[in-house]
C-alpha cells in the first residue's frame, strides 16, 4: 500500500512517456492538431469512462453503455426528423439514456439480478431497438451548426468543441468521487457491502443512481458520437463498452470494487487515445487497434495478480532466507 | 449404487427415495444421508457434531434413534451437542470441555443435569468488571412479540437509558437475528419495535440511526468496518453528513472527529490514515465502537463486543460500556461469554432456540440459572422488569 509508484502514478507516467515517445519518432504526433485529433477520437470513451469508474467502484458493471449511446443517437436522429427541434431531440436522447440506465439498475437492484448477466442482455436489447427505430438507413440529415460542433475545432485553438464537457465532467465526477459523502459511499459499497448496509448507506438507492447517471452519460456520448459523424446510424459506437471498460481497469480500478482513483482513469484514457494515434500515423490499420484495447484489458486484469504473487513470493523467499542465515 | 443406498436408508430406519436430489430435502433428512455417507465407506467412528441443532424436536427424536441403532450395530459414536436432554437421552459415557480443556469424564448414569452445568460453568465469577450503580431512566427500547417465522418467535422486553440488558443464550438460539431486525437489518413477520416511545419502521437501518440506534454487529471484519479504509475514514463513515459542508466532506473535521475517538478509546494504532486491516483484533473493535459512539447514539446495540480481543481490551471495552451507561446511554448487549454477562449486566435475557426463557435481575442472576435456562433444564421465570 505504502509502494511509491502506486498503479495510478504508474499509468500517468506511461502517458507522459508515451507521449515523449511519440514526439521523439513521429514529429506529427505532438502537433496541435493530432491533440484535437486525439481529444475526439476518445471523447465518447472517456464520457462514458467516468461514470463506470464510478460502478465499477461500487462493485458492478454495464456492458450496456455502447448500445445505450447508440440508442440514444437513433433517437436524436428519429426525434429531429419527427419534432425538425434539435433542443427536443437532445432532450430525447438523453431521456433515452436515463430510461436505459434506469432498466439496468432497476434489474440490479430492485429484483437483485447480476449487473454482468443483465447488462449483456440489454447490450442486444438495446442494440436491436437501433435496428427497429432506424432499420437500415441512416438520419445525416442534422442541421449544419451542429454538426460543425462534432468536427471542427474551437475557433483559435485545436481544441474540439467536446473539449469544455470532458473537462467540465471530469472534474466533477473527480470531486464527487474524492471529496463528497457520495464519494466515500462508492468506496464503501465497493469494500464491503454488507459493512455498509450496517453503517446505514442505502446501498440499493446510491446503485441505482449509479445506473441512471451512467446510462444518461451513454446518452450524451451517443449525441456526441453522431455530431462527429454527423450522422444517426444503429450500428453506431459499436465495441466502444470494451474500450471504456478497458480504460477503466487500466486506469487502476478494480474490478472488485472499492479501490481507484478518477485521475488514473483519465490517464489511461489519454493513453489509450495517445497509442492508438501513434501507431494509426505509423500506418497501422484501424481495425487492428482492438487489439490494443484487449492488451490493455488483460494487462489491468493480470499485472494486479501477478504482482501480488510476485510480492508473496518474494516475502516468503526473504523469510526463508533470513532462517537460513545463521 | 442405489440399491446399496436403499439398504443404508433402511439400516438407519427411514424412508427416503435415493432418486431424490438432495437439494429439496428436509434438513434432518439430509442429515440422514450425511450419515448413511459415512456408514457407506463402514465408518465404525462416527462423530456426529451439533447434529440436531437446526431439527425439530421430533426430527432429533429421529436422529437419536438413528444413533442408537448405528451403537447397536457395533458402531462408536461421538455426540457433541449442548443440549443436555439429548445427551442423557443418547449417550452412556460424557466428556465436559471449558476454555479447550477437558473438565471431566464420566458416565452418565453417574450424574446430573445440575452438576454437569456446574462443570461447563466452572470458573468463580471475578470482580474484573466494574459496575457503576444506575438508576435506570425511560425506556429507549420496547419490544413486543418480535417473530419471524423459522428464527425467533414471541420476543418481548425493554432497555430504558443507563441501563445494561444482556442477551444470554447458547450460539444460535435467535440473539443475533433478534438485534439485527430491531436495527432493521433485517426483515420480521411480527410484532413492533419502538424507541423512545415512537415506533421504529422495520427493515430501514438508516431510520434507526437517525433514532439514535446504533449496532456494533457481530462480525467486525465483515460487518463493522472497510477493511481497506483508514482508520479516520472508518471512524467517520456513519456521521458524514455531520462533517461536510455543501455536499464536501471536510477532511479536517472527518481526521479531529477520528483522533478524539482514538485518544478517548486509547487506540493503538500507527496514524489515522493507517488501514484497519493491519490493527489488532482489539483495535479494530475500538474503531467499530469509535464510529459507532460518534453517532451520539441513545441505544447502542452491542453484538459479542469481546469476540477475539485481547484481555486487557477487553476489561476496557467493559468499561467503555458500564460508562457510557452511567451516562444514560441504554445498552443491549449480546454476549456468549458467561462472566461478561453476570459481571456486566443490570438484567440478563436468555434465549433458547429462538424464545425467550427467562429474564433475571442481576441478583438472580447466577451462572447455573443462565444455563438451565439456556439449554433449556428449566424455565425460570424472573421477576425482571420487562413485561
Amino acid at each position: 500500500m505504502s509502494r511509491v509508484l502506486s498503479w495510478d502514478r504508474s499509468v500517468f507516467v506511461l502517458l507522459v512517456v508515451t507521449v515523449a515517445v511519440g514526439a521523439v519518432i513521429d514529429p506529427d504526433f505532438a502537433g496541435g492538431s493530432n491533440l484535437g485529433f486525439v481529444l475526439q477520437d476518445i471523447g465518447e470513451i472517456m464520457l462514458i469512462a467516468l461514470p463506470m469508474t464510478f460502478l465499477i467502484m461500487t462493485g458492478e458493471i454495464d456492458l450496456s453503455v455502447a448500445s445505450t449511446a447508440a440508442l440514444a443517437g437513433c433517437v436524436l436522429g428519429w426525434a429531429w426528423q419527427a419534432s425538425g427541434s434539435m433542443a427536443v431531440a437532445v432532450l430525447a436522447a438523453v431521456g433515452t439514456g436515463v430510461v436505459c440506465g434506469a432498466v439496468n439498475g432497476f434489474l440490479v437492484t430492485r429484483l437483485g439480478l447480476g449487473s454482468l448477466a443483465v447488462t449483456i442482455g440489454t447490450l442486444g436489447l438495446y442494440r436491436g431497438l437501433c435496428y427497429a427505430l432506424l432499420g437500415d438507413t441512416t438520419v445525416a440529415d442534422f442541421p449544419a451548426g451542429w454538426t460543425n460542433l462534432g468536427f471542427s475545432s474551437i475557433p483559435g485553438t485545436p481544441l474540439p468543441y467536446v473539449t469544455p464537457l470532458l473537462v467540465v465532467l471530469a472534474v466533477a465526477f473527480g470531486v464527487v468521487l474524492h471529496l463528497t459523502r457520495t464519494g466515500r459511499w462508492v468506496f464503501a459499497v465497493g469494500q464491503s457491502v454488507e459493512a455498509a448496509r450496517f453503517a446505514g448507506i442505502p446501498v440499493a438507492r446510491l446503485k441505482f443512481r449509479l445506473f441512471v447517471v451512467t446510462g444518461a452519460v451513454a446518452g450524451l456520448a451517443g449525441i456526441v458520437y453522431d455530431l462527429r459523424f454527423a450522422s444517426a446510424r444503429p450500428d453506431g459506437a459499436l465495441g466502444f463498452e470494451l474500450a471504456v471498460i478497458a480504460s477503466v481497469l487500466f486506469g487502476g480500478v478494480s474490478i472488485f470494487g472499492g479501490v481507484g482513483t478518477m485521475w488514473g482513469v483519465v490517464s489511461a484514457v489519454l493513453f489509450l487515445g495517445s497509442v492508438r494515434s501513434l501507431l494509426q500515423l505509423q500506418g497501422v490499420p484501424g481495425n487492428a487497434l482492438t487489439i490494443i484495447t484487449g492488451g490493455l484489458l488483460l494487462a489491468s486484469v493480470v499485472i494486479p495478480v501477478v504482482a501480488q504473487r510476485w510480492s508473496a513470493f518474494r516475502e516468503r523467499r526473504s523469510r526463508v532466507l533470513a532462517a537460513a542465515t545463521p | 449404487m442405489r440399491r446399496d443406498a436403499a439398504v443404508l436408508f433402511g439400516q438407519l430406519g427411514v424412508d427416503l427415495d435415493p432418486d431424490r436430489p438432495a437439494r429439496g430435502l428436509s434438513i434432518a433428512d439430509q442429515q440422514i444421508v450425511e450419515i448413511a455417507k459415512a456408514l457407506s465407506t463402514d465408518a465404525r467412528v462416527i462423530v456426529m457434531d451439533e447434529p440436531t441443532a437446526a431439527l425439530s424436536a421430533s426430527e432429533s427424536e429421529r436422529l437419536l434413534d438413528v444413533a442408537r441403532r448405528l451403537r447397536d450395530g457395533g458402531a462408536a459414536v461421538v455426540f457433541v451437542s449442548h443440549r443436555l436432554d439429548e445427551v442423557f437421552a443418547l449417550c452412556d459415557r460424557l466428556t465436559v470441555m471449558r476454555d479447550g480443556a477437558t473438565v471431566r469424564t464420566c458416565p452418565v448414569a453417574g450424574t446430573d443435569a445440575g452438576e454437569v452445568v456446574r462443570w461447563m460453568v466452572g470458573r468463580e465469577l471475578t470482580d474484573l468488571f466494574p459496575k457503576t450503580g444506575t438508576t435506570p431512566g425511560d425506556v429507549v427500547l420496547r419490544v413486543r412479540g418480535l417473530t419471524t417465522d423459522g428464527v425467533f418467535d414471541d420476543v418481548s422486553f425493554d432497555v430504558r437509558a443507563g441501563e445494561i440488558v444482556a442477551f444470554a443464550g447458547l450460539v444460535g438460539s435467535g440473539r443475533s437475528e433478534v438485534v439485527r431486525a430491531v436495527f432493521g437489518i433485517d426483515r420480521y413477520d411480527s410484532g413492533s419495535v419502538e424507541v423512545l416511545g415512537s415506533p421504529l419502521p422495520p427493515a430501514d437501518p438508516r431510520a434507526a440511526l437517525a433514532r439514535g440506534v446504533a449496532l456494533v454487529p457481530e462480525d467486525r471484519r465483515q460487518q463493522g468496518l472497510f477493511m481497506p479504509a483508514s482508520v479516520a475514514r472508518n471512524t467517520a463513515v456513519v456521521v458524514l453528513s455531520r462533517l461536510a459542508r455543501r455536499g464536501v466532506v471536510r477532511e479536517r473535521a472527518e481526521r479531529e472527529l477520528a483522533a478524539h475517538w482514538a485518544q478517548r478509546l486509547q487506540l493503538r494504532h500507527g496514524g489515522l490514515d493507517q488501514p484497519v486491516e493491519r490493527l489488532s483484533g482489539g483495535n479494530q473493535q475500538k474503531v467499530v465502537l469509535a464510529k459507532w459512539l460518534a453517532t451520539d447514539p441513545r441505544l447502542l446495540v452491542v453484538d459479542e463486543p469481546t469476540r477475539g480481543i485481547d484481555v486487557g481490551t477487553k476489561a476496557e471495552v467493559h468499561r467503555l460500556l458500564s460508562e457510557q451507561a452511567g451516562r444514560g446511554l441504554a445498552v443491549l448487549m449480546v454476549s456468549s461469554e458467561l462472566p461478561e454477562v453476570l459481571g456486566m449486566a443490570d438484567r440478563v435475557l436468555v434465549m433458547r432456540e429462538g424464545r425467550l426463557m427467562a429474564t433475571l435481575d442481576r441478583g438472580e442472576a447466577t451462572q447455573e440459572r443462565v444455563m438451565l435456562a439456556a439449554t433449556g433444564q428449566a424455565s425460570v421465570a424472573g421477576e425482571g422488569s420487562a413485561a
